[in-house]
Order: C-alpha cells, then sequence, then structure tokens
C-alpha cells in the first residue's frame, strides 16, 4: 500500500459544500511519524475541512485519506482513539475546571491522567496553579494550553491543532510553539493549520494553501529557493506616498507594504534604477533600494499574483 | 503638529484590587496613526473602553476630541469609530443595510446615508455584492465593510481593537491601505495587533505590559532603543518580564 509507514496519507481529496464552493480541490499530502507539518493560509482556504475529514467529523466527496494506515472512511472509530484534535474554537466544557476537564477527556477516552501525565507535564505545570478554576474563567493563552492538554492525554500518536495561535499575543505564540517543538521531538506527528506566515519557520514541511488549492509544499528553505522572484525593498519617508508613486510606475508589476518599507517586485527584467529615478521625479527624493531575499509572505503574494495573472 | 486628540494622563483603573490600567500618560495627534501593543491581559482593552466613553477612570484624566472621559462620555461617543474582529456587521442583513444601519445609528440623515452608501460600495468594488448578505462573504470583504462603515460618520478617531486576523497578506494590506487614506484624510487610528509587522506600520506605538506602558515611540525609534532588528524583539523582551497573566 502506498505511504506505508506514514502517519498521514491525503490522496485526492475534493470536497465542496452546496455545489458552487469547492472547499478542497485535488489536496494531496504525506506527514511522516514524527514530522511537524505546517498547513499555512487564510482564512477560506480549507484548513478546517481538511482537518475534520482528516479527524473523521467530515467525509469527503472523493480521494482517500489515511491515519497510520487506518482510512478515514471506513476504519473511523480506530482513528478517534488514537488522534488528538484541537478545534479552532475553544471547545472544553467552560463550566467543568482545569482538573475536571483534563480528568474527563481521560476517561473518555478510556484512560487515567496519571497513566499519561508524562506526555502532558510540561505545559500541565504552568496550569496547575489554577486547577479549581472554570475553564471559561481562563485567559486565552491559558485556554489554549489546558486544550492542548486535552487533546494529549490520551497518548495520541497524531495531533491535528486547527489555527491554535490565532488571536493569541506573540510571546504566548513563541512559547506554544516550544510546546509543539518538544512534543515532536517526542515521536508524535503534528498537523497544525496557521493563517500566520511567519510561523512556517517552525515547522518541518510546510503546505501553502490557498482557496483550497496547495499552491506549494517543501520545507520552508526548499519553497523560498524555488521562487527567486526579483524583490527589492524601498524606503523613504511619507511611505503612503512612495507606495503610491510605486504602484503608479509602468514597470511595477506589483509592491506592497512591508514593515517599515515596501517590496517591490518590477514586470519582466525591469531596471530597479528606472523605478528610483521615476520617484526621484515625483519629489521622493531621500528613497533607497536595496534587493532582498523574499520571505515566505512575498513568496505567498508571488504565488497568488501568478494564479491571478493566469 | 496638530492638537492632540487623545490625550491620557496617569489613566488608571482598578477593579477591585487589581490594577487593570496603572497610570498610564499618552498624546496621539489628528491623523496619527498609533498602535496600541500588549500581551493578551495587559489592559489594552481596559483602557481602550475608557477611551470609547465606555468605562470610567478610577483616576487620572482622559480626553478624545477634546471631551472628558469621565464627564462627557456621551460626547466621546459621537466623535468616534469603533470596529473590532469580535463584532462590527449584522450577518443576517445585506451590504447596503448594514452601511445604511450604521449610517443611521452615527446621525448621518437619510439623504447622506444613502450616498455614503453609494460612495463606499463603489470604492470597495462591491456594486455586485451588494445586496448579499454579510455573512455570505468572504472575511476579508468583511473586515473592509467593517472598517468603512465605523468611519461612515468622519469620525475624529477610529479605534480597531485586533481588525486583521486571518486574512491572506494580500487583503491584510489591502485593509492597511484604507488605514493610511483615512489617516491622509485627518481621522486618527488607534489601533491594537498581533501582528508585529503591522506595527511597523504606525507612526508611533506604545507597549503595555501589566497595566503601564513600557515603551513608547516612533517603531524605528524603539528597535535603535533595543539595539533589536524588529518590533517583535522589542515586544518579546518586554513582555517577557511581565509578572501577570491572562486576559
Amino acid at each position: 500500500m502506498a505511504g506505508e509507514g506514514q502517519a498521514v496519507v491525503v490522496d485526492g481529496i475534493c470536497k465542496s459544500y452546496g455545489g458552487d464552493v469547492q472547499a478542497l480541490q485535488n489536496v494531496s499530502f504525506e506527514v511522516k511519524p514524527g514530522e511537524l507539518f505546517g498547513l499555512i493560509g487564510p482564512d477560506g482556504a480549507g484548513k478546517t475541512t481538511l482537518l475534520r475529514i482528516l479527524t473523521t467529523l467530515l467525509l469527503a466527496d472523493s480521494g482517500s485519506a489515511s491515519v497510520h494506515g487506518l482510512d478515514v472512511r471506513r476504519e473511523f472509530s480506530a482513528i478517534r482513539g488514537i488522534v488528538g484534535y484541537m478545534p479552532g474554537k475553544f471547545s472544553l466544557y467552560q463550566d467543568l475546571s482545569v482538573e475536571e476537564n483534563l480528568n474527563f477527556f481521560a476517561t473518555v477516552f478510556g484512560t487515567t491522567v496519571k497513566a499519561n501525565y508524562h506526555l502532558v507535564e510540561d505545559i500541565y505545570r504552568q496550569l496547575e496553579p489554577f486547577k479549581t478554576r472554570l475553564a471559561g474563567n481562563l485567559s486565552g493563552g491559558m485556554k489554549q494550553k489546558l486544550a492542548l492538554c486535552c487533546a494529549l492525554i490520551h497518548a495520541p500518536t497524531v495531533l491535528f491543532l486547527d489555527e491554535p495561535t490565532t488571536g493569541v499575543d506573540p510571546v504566548s505564540r513563541k512559547d506554544f510553539w516550544g510546546m509543539l517543538g518538544r512534543l515532536r521531538d517526542s515521536g508524535i506527528a503534528i498537523v497544525v493549520s496557521t493563517p500566520y506566515m511567519d510561523e512556517a519557520a517552525r515547522c518541518e514541511r510546510i503546505a501553502l494553501i490557498q482557496k483550497g488549492q496547495i499552491i506549494a509544499m517543501d520545507s520552508l528553505a526548499g519553497i523560498l529557493a524555488s521562487n527567486q522572484t526579483e524583490t527589492y525593498a524601498v524606503r523613504g519617508e511619507g511611505l503612503l506616498g512612495v507606495l503610491k508613486a510605486l504602484r503608479a510606475y509602468p514597470e511595477t508589476r506589483y509592491c506592497y507594504a512591508f514593515g517599515q518599507e515596501h517590496h517591490l517586485v518590477l514586470k519582466g527584467d525591469a531596471d530597479p534604477k528606472g523605478a528610483e529615478s521615476f520617484l526621484r521625479a515625483q519629489g521622493h527624493q531621500d528613497v533607497s533600494f536595496r534587493r532582498i531575499e523574499p520571505t515566505i509572505e512575498d513568496v505567498f503574494i508571488a504565488l497568488m499574483q501568478d494564479q491571478a495573472d493566469v | 503638529m496638530s492638537e492632540p486628540v487623545i490625550v491620557a494622563e496617569n489613566l488608571t483603573r482598578r477593579f477591585g484590587d487589581f490594577t487593570a490600567v496603572d497610570a498610564i500618560s499618552l498624546e496621539v495627534s489628528g491623523g496619527e496613526i498609533f498602535g496600541f501593543l500588549g500581551a493578551n491581559g495587559a489592559g489594552k482593552t481596559t483602557a481602550m473602553r475608557i477611551f470609547c466613553g465606555l468605562l470610567e477612570p478610577s483616576s487620572g484624566r482622559a480626553s478624545v476630541a477634546g471631551f472628558d472621559a469621565m464627564t462627557e462620555p456621551e460626547k466621546i461617543k459621537n466623535e468616534i469609530g469603533y470596529m473590532s474582529q469580535k463584532f462590527s456587521l449584522y450577518s443576517k442583513l445585506t451590504v447596503k443595510e448594514n452601511i445604511r444601519f450604521f449610517a443611521g445609528v452615527y446621525g448621518l440623515s437619510r439623504k447622506q446615508a444613502k450616498e455614503k452608501t453609494s460612495e463606499i460600495v463603489d470604492q470597495l468594488g462591491l456594486a455586485n455584492t451588494a445586496d448579499a448578505l454579510v455573512t455570505d462573504l468572504p472575511l476579508g470583504w468583511k473586515q473592509r465593510i467593517s472598517f468603512a462603515v465605523a468611519t461612515v460618520h468622519e469620525p475624529k478617531v477610529v479605534f480597531l481593537d485586533e481588525p486583521t486576523g486571518g486574512v491572506d497578506p494580500i487583503v491584510r494590506r489591502q485593509f492597511w491601505d484604507m488605514i493610511y487614506e483615512a489617516a491622509e484624510r485627518g481621522i486618527t487610528v488607534f489601533v491594537t495587533t498581533h501582528y508585529m509587522d503591522e506595527a511597523e506600520y504606525c507612526d508611533r506605538i506604545s507597549i503595555m505590559v501589566d497595566g503601564a506602558i513600557a515603551a513608547m515611540g516612533k517603531p524605528a525609534d524603539l528597535c535603535k532603543q533595543y539595539a533589536v532588528p524588529t518590533i517583535e524583539d522589542v515586544f518579546i523582551s518586554l513582555a517577557r518580564k511581565a509578572t501577570r497573566h491572562g486576559d
């Protein structure tokens, strides 16, 4: 059988909602045991649909998928015993305490907190001072940690996380990715979706997903290396004025704000010197141009522009 | 520089023995884009609620558009717009109905509301979807319509509470184009975000830690001051020192 020994195999999955909404179009990928795999794309790209199919909560229209060799359609109940799932919406019991939620999920899966405590210890220790607090009264960051504990307490071999870091501040995000890295090191396969492009660096491999299709898949380094669109960072006083002028320049293909500078891609092999003199002629004297290595956001934008131009 | 539109002087808000906002002071001028950053639970929402006239300060002073947050909160509400990702539009109304509804709430006449509606529909290129229910629209469109609605009455200040989560990098930037244009028209923009690159689009930012403002200035100056390449690094080094947890 193809994909033997893989933690997750997805082969040609299609799913539509009510005919005209193609949520997933022919999606295929594999995830190895002990791999941290990122599904990166915006709201509406199809990430949640895909995770719901893999956790056997939704049936695909066509194509096949398996988790540790178990088919998502025929062997759904076996899959449910070996996967952990953290949905995008907080779905623990708000009127049970921290401790009660964890006990509940352990019991549902026929195990005890004691038997698997070593799996969650690292994370649960931070929740322990609040273990009698109702889950509904926890802060965002703590809710997320508790949800992760509850998804782990039955010792799953594959973990599916749907946008665990959306709306979470940068410090908590960083901590959360640290936890995922340690879980991965312990041998669990992790499939995580996120709209934050910068989180790509935390994954072994990523799939960029947009409008139900995977538009690129590789390691971050691989994706960056295969998309060397000539990109210039432009700085200058009055960023909005500079942006508008760059967009008005006839040789500009596209230009977007990136923090304190703009990233510019020109048509064909147009010379950036031309853009520079155009800006000066428009009264932007103090501009500077430098060639940069595209970031993952640049690549995502480039791939979207390529699609739009087809 | 124009008159400050938002002023806080030792602004403090306590809930019982918990000090959510601890003596913050800041001034934001007309047409400025001000990024109000902080970890979850640092006190941003509480401060923002005071600025919006929804909550009284415990001590200190806040004024918005020249009106005092303690004594004239109702006047403040006439001068501001507010948008949050969590709530902004009625999903079971159409795009047009939403714009007309909010125009009415913000006190525009029937005629003005009608004009403003077609203006926004044109600007956002929504001619084909103006009669669609908001619930059927992609998130990025909802966000841009929400922003247009929050500024439909040309307020002095618009407060944006995490306006842009979850959209693709192009849509996110289109949203920021709208913010820049509003600021050019003289609207002061006061925005919270967890995207640190967006913090760098702001004229100035502040970073709140445990209820107090731990740093404030132009993004480039703060990076220099902390000798780090990005605002994310500044944020992390400050927020790591926080002693309190949670929202």
